[in-house]
């Protein structure tokens, strides 16, 4: 049953992070971010079966909502319609794939490498709860945590101070 | 064959993958921002596939500051695009060839 659960959700996920990309009705930057919803959303289900179902929670509520409606924001906010038109280049196409190849070919290697990496794994236990991560999030974590909320902070100061309409 | 951990680096892998692809391929700044959002999401698969088999909860704690920065990063590169849009008049980064020799 999870194993069926795992191939569905594997496979929405692939499937519109690829209409995301290359979608061949539409080049509307909007189309791709509502496929980019359908990816996130997938991928929490994904979350789910690994049992983190406190980043699951996170993925959807951050992702595919606050990221997202920023992400549409700034679309509708932009009149983008001549930019549709364009073609994608067969240069960019074909440097892409080879990119991609040998990035692919290195990750493959590495873990063919340590190919008893998930051979004499222990049964998996750990359970993604809010508790077990909260526990180490402000033990463990604490200092990395607080900069964090800095860095919010800096983003937010620098958002406004971007957003200015004399930008000098 | 149960569904383990390969199953889970092969479709970050592949994820991965699409989010390079996209964002040497396309040419639209708003697309290619996404297609950078696929690829951290593949990051935290991975992440959170091995927090789970390797039954260690550093993972997804860092998972959650990726997800973190994601946002202010998302929130800075936006409000960059809009200005540069304010500035230029477009979105597409070949009319931003100014400095290309």
């Amino acid at each position: 049953m999870q194993d069926a659960f795992f191939y569905l959700f594997a496979a929405l996920t692939l499937l519109c992070g690829f209409l995301v990309i290359g979608n061949p009705f539409s080049r509307n930057p909007v189309t791709s971010a509502m496929f980019l919803v359908l990816t996130i959303v997938s991928m929490a289900g994904l979350f789910v079966l690994l049992h983190a179902f406190f980043l699951a929670a996170i993925q959807v509520l951050v992702y595919a909502g606050a990221v997202m409606v920023l992400f549409l924001f700034v679309i509708m906010l932009l009149d983008l319609k001549t930019e549709e038109r364009r073609k994608v280049k067969a240069f960019g196409l074909v440097t892409g794939l080879i990119s991609v190849a040998a990035i692919l070919a290195m990750i493959v290697k590495t873990y063919a490498f340590d190919s008893n990496l998930s051979a004499n794994l222990p049964p998996p236990t750990l359970e993604g709860s809010t508790a077990e991560l909260g526990a180490v999030l402000f033990t463990r974590y604490l200092l990395p945590f607080e900069i964090l909320s800095v860095l919010l902070l800096v983003a937010m100061v620098g958002v406004i101070l971007l957003s200015k309409k004399d930008l000098k | 064959m149960t569904v383990g951990l390969t199953h889970y680096l092969v479709t970050s892998a592949l994820l991965f993958g699409l989010g390079l692809l996209g964002v040497i391929a396309r040419r639209n700044l708003l697309v290619i921002y996404m297609s950078l959002e696929l690829m951290l999401n593949a990051a935290n698969l991975a992440l959170v596939a091995f927090s789970r088999f390797t039954n260690n909860a550093n993972g997804q704690v860092i998972v959650f500051f990726i997800i973190t920065v994601a946002a202010a990063e998302v929130a800075v590169g936006l409000a960059l695009i809009v200005a540069l849009y304010r500035k230029r008049q477009t979105a597409h980064v070949e009319d931003l060839a100014t400095m290309r020799l």
